[in-house]
């Protein structure tokens, strides 16, 4: 879409417009703390999507969501039990009721499933159907790792998950008599739209809007809350001056979260994700820059082209669904000890680009967390950018992210480590643990200890004791404390193997260079 | 003489469908298109009010005062209700009444029910429940096994079984071990969250849709509640997104209070507890210790051995009598045990009360003798499987369980073998013993355990079954049973049963909702008995109308009524043949009746619960798998490499339903065993209540390799309906196996020669806990060549 520079005040948008098999929906006066769940089960009575967890992790809610992309259109799955109504503006939304062809057929998603014997109580399933869609909409025929990654945010207790895969594989290879009806096309790599997708593109194209999205809609007690959503960055900056009290918000994934379990109010929002300049993802001779909109699905890709364990580390990043909606940028200003972002960022020595108003500033990431989720962020200020450097080819770069589940599961550690060899010494350390402090920390006296010493066992046994005194973590249902010291001195140990050329195979994981 | 004008397989996916074959579930084209109703998607009355519950934030607390006025304040809210607002019996069903509806004074663990709010939303009824002003005096409380033993604190009392000498037995044997270990619990996880609907009819009668496998005792609970009798309720469900066993007598709560507070409004009222609430109030599998002492011959053979088990099962008794009794039948597994003495203390602790899950204690007995199995094994530094084989069953010896039941259809001599040679498990063993010695960092294990589940309630009056089958006059079928269908694939079974024994395609029936107006008394849907009574009700159902039809054949067609014969879809008299819609419409003009009931009692079983002898199963069900395993050894990391798995089902009803419920089966026990985490902390409260901290298994847990085949030659020895086996839960304990391979993956650091301390679940951390344990070991022991 051009850039525009009208005022978004001017041309304020006040209904939220979206598609629905094909029809253009047109909302006012939705309470703006309305699940797109909630909406579709309670209002529409739409009532094939589930609710297992209303937190995004078991994945019977999924939809698929239809955007613009030039002229294609790009599907992605997401969690719709903590996504909100109003985030759907200017998107297609496809929901398992969507997916019958006219004539009634199922489609050859739904029919790999039946033929699979991939469903048995059937409550995970219209979810793993939509996960399903997305992928046979958005890929050619996957290989077994990547439908284990598509998947890994859909939880079934029945199956045990073979017929499913079988399933996945199945749906390519439909011999339908019922082709008719555009939703059953698979993806084509093609650059060329399908009839049937351009026609979702020329509606797509219809409901795009060019200023602020500002809607009110009723809270629970008679009262009105407010949702604005933004298109340029002037304009977002704007409004988070004026409306300091406001939730800014991007992806949702935990604060949808806040609504769902908490019961919270949510009584002003700002949303940031439709701001063009908020996009950026881009990498140059010295940094990637990635803006506060861009979802970790998106940058994943280029993070993982530079750093191959960041990569690995946002394969295993929660779920697809989730990546598909949460933001780096939001992973970061959340500033949970947990989120698996910051100890990778903090050890490459990414920086913050932080706005306020027409004011910025850049802001190293290490000194941007205070205390428990408290953050340097000042009033009616927010995060921009992050950037990540991009390190001399000598600098090495490892990390580990230590679960009890390998995919979509929490890390009880996260250790990230950065530094160079020169003649034989270490040089630049710097290591940072996630999970072990309240805040995103680095481990100062074991990178004192390891700064220009030899890379050496002897210097490996130095610098687990000095992680000792860098850390003082808590038990907790993840792990206990003496499980996070010992695998944080273990990794220590991990990295040395890795980086001195000895050992074999150190990890369970295979590193599979199409995932990662 | 015309073809039926009504076209009967509208699905168009159920077609054919005789016993045997892979019919696709019943409802998978439901399910796929997210037309598959649920107690949630049943659209609601104008004026439905939606109920929460409030909670005890304290896991043992005298309750001083409630204050309601914030919860009547909040806005939506019509009514609030508390024990002192009840007509009838708060009591939700357990066999010693310790499990009342709301708490009265007294709360016992965290999340207790101590009120309830109805209000005009979900959302608006969850808040007002969070506001009440509750003043506690607390209680002292028991939060584990080990206190509740010192304080002797139980449910119910300690049972014993016993055969032989074993204490004498164990002195006079060439070696023994004694020890301890700890397995913890499960939550069932079933997508499908707890849910009632309860709709008040005319005359203060009640219909309650409710996601339960039992509903014909969620009808008298709620009746009682309701201060009324079983003919004033109805108790409907057409499908659960999953039970597990935690819908067996956990539903009856809420069940109750939609139903209490509908009455008293006299509106529709829903109450549908999010995921958190449902893992914080309701049961879950029972966590064990066990100490076990053993002794045994130079070839690894039991003498005798002492289990004492010691399971935490909560703050009530629930289903925790015969799951506990389950697990004593099932400490023998697949081995003849000569002298053994079984102790079992039913531990009460200020915890929610444990309940039926998958396996229902047969798991918790089968893990204890798993254990010493492997035990013995490193002692002897055997191949575990050689101690195992030593210990098995015998075929006309050495066949009598510890109850005095005689193993009369062992099938492990088949399978176990069979298994060993497509495995190649000899050979892998051999390959992994070469890879450990070679890789520092990573280390492999394998084990082969198998499975032996006694099939039948143990309580006997609950094996009984009885099903509704009407014909109508266009040749289509209504089924019903007293079953209920939670993924299981029991309806779609049924229907091939029924569909078998009137040679019709199977899309002719329609499985109605499981429904108490329909078929009283029903037992739950538990113990993997569904198909084998119900299927033999159905049958028996079918049998009568077809025994009519086929009078009524023989007298409409003059033949004689040997010479009425069913076949594709049609019936032949004698040499005309009739579409079998022609021939029920025939009948019906001839006032020939169409509907009949069936029933079925299993046959054979007996059991004296004093003594703990008799024949309390009716037949056994067998399988057997191995897994292979790698480990990290500096972080605990695992991976599931390769299972394979070959299981009895006997003559397959569908073998896709069946393989399904083998691989299901089998990832849940991983799931328990592995990163099933249930975890409080000080307060009792559980901190693990939403899949963001409770780690089920995901797509990509599930083995690389995954071998998974019936017995060919399965075939129930007793007349079972079409000689099938049950197959629900006895799969589930192959994941024992995943255990035993970690283990053994751990020995691989000291050279396969000690045994590990890693009990279950085998998180990561509990793995890297137990090499760090194995490793200070093998130091104070100084064997220099089993150091890697």
């Amino acid at each position: 879409m051009p850039a525009t520079k009208q005022s978004g005040s001017e041309t304020r948008s006040d209904a939220i417009r979206f598609v629905l098999d094909g029809e253009v929906q047109t909302l006012r006066g939705v309470d703006p703390n309305t699940t797109v769940l909630n909406y579709l089960r309670e209002t529409l009575r739409r009532t094939g999507t589930k609710e297992g967890c209303a937190e995004g992790d078991c994945g019977a809610c999924t939809v698929v969501l239809g955007e613009l992309d030039g002229d294609r259109v790009r599907f992605r799955a997401i969690n719709s039990c903590i996504q909100f109504v109003p985030t759907l503006d200017g998107k297609e939304l496809y929901t398992v009721e969507s997916l019958r062809a006219p004539d009634g057929a199922l489609h050859p998603v739904q029919r790999a499933m039946v033929e699979c014997h991939g469903s048995q109580c059937g409550f995970c399933t219209p979810g793993f159907v939509m996960s399903l869609f997305a992928l046979y909409k958005s890929e050619p025929v996957p290989t077994r790792s990547r439908i284990n990654d598509v998947l890994a945010g859909n939880l079934c207790r029945c199956t045990g998950y073979r017929p499913i895969i079988d399933a996945a594989e199945k749906m390519y290879h439909s011999d339908s008599e019922s082709e008719g009806g555009w939703t059953h096309r698979p993806y084509e790599a093609s650059s060329e739209a399908s009839s049937g997708e351009s026609e979702s593109v020329e509606r797509l194209r219809g409901i795009q809007r060019h200023g602020t999205l500002a809607i009110t809609g009723p809270d629970l007690q008679g009262g009105q809350r407010v949702y604005y959503a933004p298109k340029s960055l002037s304009d977002l900056a704007e409004l988070v001056n004026q409306h300091p009290e406001a939730r800014i918000l991007a992806g949702g994934t935990d604060i949808g979260l806040w609504v769902t379990k908490h019961h919270m109010d949510l009584d002003a929002i700002i949303y940031l994700g439709d701001v063009e300049e908020l996009q950026v993802l881009e990498a140059n001779e010295t940094h990637i820059e990635v803006g506060a909109a861009v979802t970790v699905t998106a940058a994943h890709h280029l993070i993982a082209e530079y750093y191959p364990d960041m990569g690995e580390m946002y394969r295993r990043f929660a779920s697809p669904p989730i990546r598909n909606a949460a933001t780096i940028g939001g992973n970061v200003a959340n500033g949970s000890p947990i989120g698996d972002s910051m100890p990778g960022l903090i050890a490459l020595g990414s920086s913050l680009i932080l706005r306020k108003g027409a004011d910025t500033r850049e802001l190293p990431l290490d000194e941007f967390y205070l205390a428990y989720q408290q953050t340097a962020l000042e009033p009616g200020e927010f995060v921009e950018r992050v950037r990540i450097p991009v390190e001399p080819t000598d600098r090495i770069f490892k990390m580990y992210k230590i679960s009890k589940r390998f995919d979509q599961d929490i890390s009880a550690v996260c250790g990230a480590f950065g530094f160079r060899l020169n003649d034989g010494k270490m040089k630049d350390v710097r290591i940072c643990y996630g999970g072990m402090a309240a805040i995103p920390k680095r481990a100062a006296e074991c990178e004192k200890t390891l700064e220009d010493s030899s890379w050496s066992e002897v210097t490996v046994a130095r610098g687990m004791e000095a992680l000792d005194r860098d850390y003082e973590p808590i038990d907790d249902m993840r792990a206990s404390a003496g499980y996070r010291s010992l695998v944080t001195r273990n990794l220590l140990r991990k990295l040395f193997l890795e980086t001195s050329g000895r050992a074999g195979r150190t990890r369970v994981l295979r590193q599979d260079p199409e995932t990662g | 003489m015309t073809e039926t004008t009504s076209d009967p397989t509208t699905h168009g996916v159920l077609r054919g469908g005789s016993v045997g074959t892979p019919v696709p579930h019943e409802s998978a084209h439901l399910h796929v298109s997210g037309e598959a109703r649920y107690t949630d998607d049943i659209p609601e009355p104008v004026g439905t009010l939606h109920a929460a519950i409030g909670m005890s934030e304290r896991a043992h607390a005298r309750i001083k005062s409630i204050d309601l006025g914030p919860v009547w304040n909040t806005p939506g809210v019509v009514d609030v209700m508390t024990v002192d607002d009840l007509p009838g019996a708060n009591d939700i069903g357990g066999p010693v009444g310790d499990d009342p509806i709301f708490a009265d004074g007294l709360v016992q663990y965290v999340g207790q029910s101590i009120f309830a709010v109805a209000a005009t939303s979900v959302e608006l009824a969850r808040r007002a429940a969070r506001k009440a002003v509750i003043e506690y005096e607390e209680l002292e409380p028991i939060l584990d096994i080990d206190t509740a033993l010192e304080k002797k604190s139980f449910v119910i009392p300690t049972e014993k079984m016993s055969r032989g000498d074993a204490p004498k037995a164990i002195d006079a044997a060439a070696h023994r071990l004694q020890g301890r270990f700890r397995f913890g619990g499960q939550d069932q996880f079933y997508l499908e969250g707890h849910i009632a609907f309860a709709l008040p009819k005319e005359d203060g009668d009640m219909l309650v849709y409710s996601s339960s496998q039992h509903p014909g005792e969620v009808q008298f609970v709620v009746a009682h509640a309701l201060g009324k009798t079983a003919k004033d309720v109805v108790v409907e469900c057409r499908r659960m997104g999953g039970g597990f066993g935690g819908k067996e007598t956990q539903p009856a709560l809420f069940a109750s209070i939609a139903a209490l507070l509908a009455s008293r409004t006299g509106r529709a009222v829903k109450i549908r507890p999010d995921r958190d609430t449902d893992m914080v109030m309701t049961g879950k599998r029972h966590g064990y210790r066990v100490d076990y002492d053993v002794g045994f011959d130079e070839q690894g053979q039991i003498n005798g051995v002492e289990f004492e088990f010691a399971s935490n099962c909560g703050m009530s008794a629930d289903l925790s009598g015969p799951v506990n009794d389950r697990t004593m039948f099932h400490a023998d597994n697949a081995y003849y045990l000569d002298n053994v003495s079984i102790i079992s203390h039913r531990c009460k602790t200020h915890t929610v009360s444990n309940t039926a899950f998958r396996g229902f204690g047969g798991p918790q007995g089968m893990m204890a003798i798993e254990w010493v199995m492997d035990e013995i094994a490193r002692y002897l530094k055997v191949d575990p499987l050689d101690v195992r084989t030593t210990n098995f069953y015998g075929i006309g010896e050495r066949d009598v369980t510890p109850y005095h039941m005689k193993v009369e259809d062992n099938v492990l001599m088949d399978i176990v073998p069979e298994l060993e040679k497509t495995s190649r498990y000899r050979k892998r063993r051999r390959e992994i013993a070469g890879y450990n010695e070679s890789s520092e960092w990573l280390k492999r294990g394998i084990a082969l355990t198998p499975v032996k589940f006694g099939i039948s309630f143990t309580a006997t009056h609950y094996n009984q079954a009885g099903a509704l089958l009407h014909i109508y006059s266009d040749g289509t079928l209504q089924l019903n049973h007293g079953g209920t269908e939670m993924g299981q694939g029991l309806f779609t079974k049924v229907a091939q049963v029924v569909a078998e024994e009137l040679q019709i395609d199977i899309s002719r029936i329609r499985c109605t909702p499981s429904d108490t107006a329909r078929v009283p008394n029903a037992s739950a849907t538990a113990a993997s008995s569904g198909s084998d009574l119900n299927g033999m009700a159905a049958q028996a159902a079918a049998r009568t109308i077809k025994g009519r039809l086929t009078e009524f054949a023989a007298q409409h067609y003059e033949v004689p009524a040997d010479e009425v014969v069913f076949a594709n879809d049609a019936v032949r008299a004698g040499d005309q043949q009739v579409p079998f819609a022609e021939l029920t419409h025939l009948a019906y003009m001839a006032r020939v009746s169409l509907s009949s009931t069936g029933f079925y009692k299993t046959p054979k079983i007996h059991y004296d619960r004093a003594t703990f002898s008799g024949r309390p199963f009716y037949y056994f069900a067998y399988g057997a798998a191995v897994s292979e395993v790698e480990i990290d050894v500096l972080t605990g990391e695992y991976r599931v490499l390769r299972v394979d798995i070959l299981h009895d089902v006997g003559k397959s009803l569908n073998p896709a339903i069946d393989l399904g419920q083998i691989e299901g089966g089998f990832i849940q026990g991983m799931g328990w065993l592995t990163t099933e985490e249930l975890w409080w902390n000080a307060k009792g409260e559980l901190q693990t209540h939403a899949p963001s901290t409770y780690k089920i298994p995901v797509v990509s847990d599930m083995p690389e390799v995954f071998n998974v085949n019936l017995l060919r030659s399965g075939r129930n020895n007793e007349p079972t309906i079409h000689r099938s086996k049950a197959v629900g839960e006895p799969p589930l304990m192959l994941a024992i196996s995943v255990l035993h391979a970690l283990k053994d993956a751990v020995a691989g650091i000291g050279g396969h020669q000690l045994s590990p301390h890693l009990g279950a679940p085998a998180t990561p951390e509990a793995v890297l806990m137990a090499i760090g344990d194995l490793n200070q070991r093998l130091e104070s022991e100084k064997e220099p060549a089993g150091v890697a």
